[in-house]
């Protein structure tokens, strides 16, 4: 006997199943017009400079990451000025992507938050990304709950249950907020309504840990995507930040991410980044250090720094343009119904509020791929698709 | 605003005995400082070189129009994992042949003993964990052991392996201790190049550890390091586990592709798990590609495209054999001048050529070590083990000098 006999089958992990099949839409990867991976041109003539670095060592990275990744990565989240960073509180672990992040941030929490209760309760959004249960829960989290976020009816943000579900959760709970460009929904809080959020976790002693893989991929600038999380480090709370450089950098593959920790004081940060080691050094020991050069000397470099804000805005506008095109389509045939949230909803993904029959009409008779939720992955629209897709959605809202 | 900090009751954590020697030795300043400790192959220059193989492999790489940006399945480059399965078990292994054998890339040797791990603690398939027992032997690298306590597998014990006094692998009391174990324990065990000894067993020896893992029915989980540098040759430094996968054993295996190919920091690593049938064989993968959405969701792609290309290649794997050869060689010539330089100071050295590979065993106290550490500023490893890679001709003298001192010194 010993591993074969008994082990089961797991449930297949459906997103990915159906997304590897798709015709139109991709598994949260960024596509071109022409429909192909993008390598973003600062990132060849970067790998090119460290392919050709004849003083680089490949040595094993430290077990915290390369410190200047570390350390520009926080920024990037943070803003150069935060408070936070001039006072020294803010340190970081380099990560395997947005994943790892989540997974450090979730082992260290389970073993240090709330006396080491492994009961504390981890609040997501309804509906989240599909693996934040999973790292949660693997991490040794037993009770992993949802908090409303997404009203099917209005097609927006459920801020009352949302505020509701947050004053009930008991005080030192995990709270995973999304930075920005929600997955799946594509629907952010406002300004206003992450005021009140914040204001409600703050005197319920909730703990955010906020999940940043689209900055600057889901409006085209850096600041704005950081707004929320900068605004609850202003609001002095103590943060966690999963940040994932896949999306902003194409770096899918390479798995460069960021655990970014905002504590109260230096004396907090330090014992809190000598736990983290210990947790890393038992999970891959230490981290892969190409993706990690490649962002380091990007944001470090002023020239090539700006070089990739406007590769990351050329990603980001190329979704904001298939935005309005779809909507704009969609008024002209007069496909019933309101498309504003086609355009309100931000980043890759967006909600279209299509039902199980009508996604199922899409997949069967047009070939059109998507979630049976109706999740959509603007990346998959091109100029050359945009009327055929249209039109199918068309058909689907008349006829299913 | 709160004054209260959520992490304030949280201690410094107990500080990583294995990274002592080296923040030791960075604050030394003394000029004829050696570092002895280092896991990494260090030239004769006296650092770690990328072999030009690689260089020129990764520059081509980067050239490389058609490379695609995105995500690896989650189990990894799926030629990546055929070539490392091949590397370890050989092309012709039955257990290839048979469909038996799943390889999942992992980040790192570390990530594939902790992904292993976790696909032991369900081995029971009913939704109850196994925890245990798992041997280590003794010495071992303690992150093993937090490696497996981490995954929720927390009886962990050790099994006598190295025998300081004769220095060498005490096999009798090794046998002893997994005679002793309860069936169904999982036993750590070294391929070749045992670090930090470098002691390995014979293969008479292996031929009985074999036998009693079928007897006893435990579970090995072979650590495979440094596959090709210890006897220069591939095949000849993975034969005590494909002697065990030709026995029929079931076995896990973790690669490691950080010394055999000098890609430390690009974190190639690979989890081999040999079934004696293959139909479990795709639930069994789909339990470990779950897993690996729990970890790291998908392995990265760099370093395993190396040793791909590498793999793949005729040109490239002659090129690499030979370098590995070179490696081997190196570290058995520094083995003989140090033994050489140490019989001429007095005392018997022969178990310094005996083992192979980059560490090998001096067979000090902690007493010696420390001295030799404060007085001399060498530093070795806890058990008094070392680096030979790190001797070079500038420092071979002072070196033997140290350990003489050490040795015949009253401390």
């Amino acid at each position: 006997m010993v591993v074969s006999e008994n082990v089961a089958a797991s449930p297949g992990a459906s997103v990915f199943a159906d997304a590897l099949d798709v015709e139109i839409g991709c598994a949260g990867a960024y596509r071109t017009d022409e429909g192909q991976p993008w390598v973003l041109p600062v990132v060849r003539k970067v790998e090119k400079m460290i392919a050709e670095d004849n003083s680089l060592n490949h040595e094993y990275l430290p077990i915290l990451g390369l410190p200047e990744f570390r350390s520009s990565a926080s920024k990037i989240v943070l803003g150069e000025n935060s408070p936070a960073v001039l006072e020294k509180r803010v340190g970081a672990v380099q990560c395997l992507g947005g994943t790892g992040a989540l997974k450090i941030g979730a082992e260290f929490l389970r073993r240090w938050h709330n006396g080491g209760n492994t009961k504390t309760p981890v609040y997501v959004s309804a509906p989240t990304w599909e693996n934040h249960n999973g790292v949660f829960a693997n991490a040794g989290f037993e009770d992993i709950r949802p908090y409303k976020y997404w009203n099917a009816e209005k097609r927006g943000l459920d801020l009352a249950g949302f505020l509701g579900d947050l004053e009930s959760a008991p005080e030192q709970s995990v709270i995973v907020l999304h930075a920005c460009a929600h997955n799946p929904t594509g629907t952010d809080p406002s300004k206003d309504e992450w005021e009140q959020i914040a204001q409600v976790m703050k005197r319920r002693s909730l703990f955010p840990f906020f999940d940043s893989a689209y900055q600057g991929f889901a409006s085209g600038n850096l600041e704005k995507d950081a707004w929320a999380v900068r605004f609850f480090v202003s609001q002095r709370f103590e943060i966690f930040c999963a940040q994932s450089f896949s999306k902003n950098f194409g770096l899918y593959n390479e798995r460069v991410g960021n655990l970014t920790v905002v504590a109260k004081d230096e004396d907090n940060l330090t014992r809190v980044l000598s736990q983290m080691e210990k947790i890393v050094r038992i999970t891959w020991s230490n981290p892969p250090s190409q993706g990690a050069r490649v962002v380091s000397i990007t944001l470090n470099n002023p020239e090539l720094f700006t070089e990739w804000k406007d590769n990351v805005k050329t990603m980001a506008d190329r979704v904001l343009l298939m935005r309005a095109e779809l909507k704009a389509k969609l008024l002209a045939l007069g496909t019933p119904g309101t498309w504003e949230h086609i355009t309100e909803q931000i980043g890759m993904f967006s909600f279209t509020g299509l039902n199980p029959k009508q996604v199922e009409y899409l997949v069967k008779e047009k070939h059109i791929y998507l979630m049976a939720s109706g999740r959509i992955n603007m990346c998959g629209l091109t100029t050359k698709n945009i009327d055929y897709v249209a039109e199918s959605i068309h058909e689907a809202v008349t006829r299913v | 605003m709160s004054s209260f900090s959520v992490f304030s009751h949280i201690p410094v954590a107990d500080p990583n005995t294995g990274a002592k020697p080296f923040s030791d030795f960075k604050r030394d300043s003394h000029r004829d400082k050696v570092f002895l400790a280092g896991k990494e192959y260090v030239g004769e220059g006296g650092r770690s070189a990328l072999l030009p193989l690689i260089r020129k492999i990764k520059q081509q790489m980067n050239s490389d129009p058609t490379l695609n940006p995105e995500y690896l399945p989650s189990l990894g480059l799926p030629h990546f994992t055929r070539r490392a399965s091949e590397l370890a078990l050989g092309k012709d292994s039955r257990a290839i042949v048979e469909n038996r054998v799943i390889g999942v890339q992992a980040v790192g040797g570390s990530g594939a003993v902790r992904l292993g791990a976790e696909l032991l603690k369900c081995r029971y398939g009913d939704g109850s964990s196994w925890r245990g027992p798992v041997l280590l032997p003794s010495p071992f690298d303690e992150s093993l052991s937090w490696i497996f306590k981490a995954a929720g597998v927390g009886d962990v014990h050790c099994y006598r392996y190295w025998d300081g006094e004769h220095r060498g692998v005490c096999v009798g009391k090794m046998m002893e201790d997994l005679e002793k174990a309860p069936e169904q324990s999982v036993v750590v065990l070294s391929v070749v190049g045992h670090w930090p000894t470098g002691s390995d067993l014979s293969q008479g020896e292996w031929k009985h550890v074999v036998e009693v893992l079928g007897t006893r029915r435990l579970l090995p989980f072979f650590l495979l390091r440094a596959q090709g540098l210890c006897s220069g040759e591939p095949e000849e430094d993975a034969w005590p586990l494909r002697y065990a996968v030709a026995q029929g054993l079931e076995l896990l295996c973790a690669q490691s592709f950080s010394h055999n190919f000098g890609l430390y920091g690009e974190r190639v690593g690979h989890l081999l798990c040999v079934l004696k049938e293959n139909d479990n064989l795709l639930a069994v993968q789909s339990q470990a590609e779950k897993l690996v959405q729990a970890l790291w969701a998908h392995p990265p792609l760099e370093g395993a495209r190396v040793v791909t290309t590498v793999l793949s290649n005729p040109a490239h794997l002659v090129e690499w054999l030979d370098g590995l050869k070179g490696i081997a060689e190196r570290c058995m010539v520094m083995r003989e001048r140090l033994r050489e330089k140490l019989r001429l100071l007095g005392g018997t050295w022969e178990h310094l050529v005996k083992s192979r590979g980059l560490y090998c065993c001096i067979g000090l106290t902690v007493q010696q070590v420390a001295f030799l550490a404060r007085k001399r500023h060498v530093y070795l490893l806890p058990e008094g083990c070392l680096n030979v890679s790190a001797i070079n001709s500038r420092n071979l003298d002072y070196v033997a000098e140290s350990i003489h001192l050490a040795l015949t010194s009253h401390i």
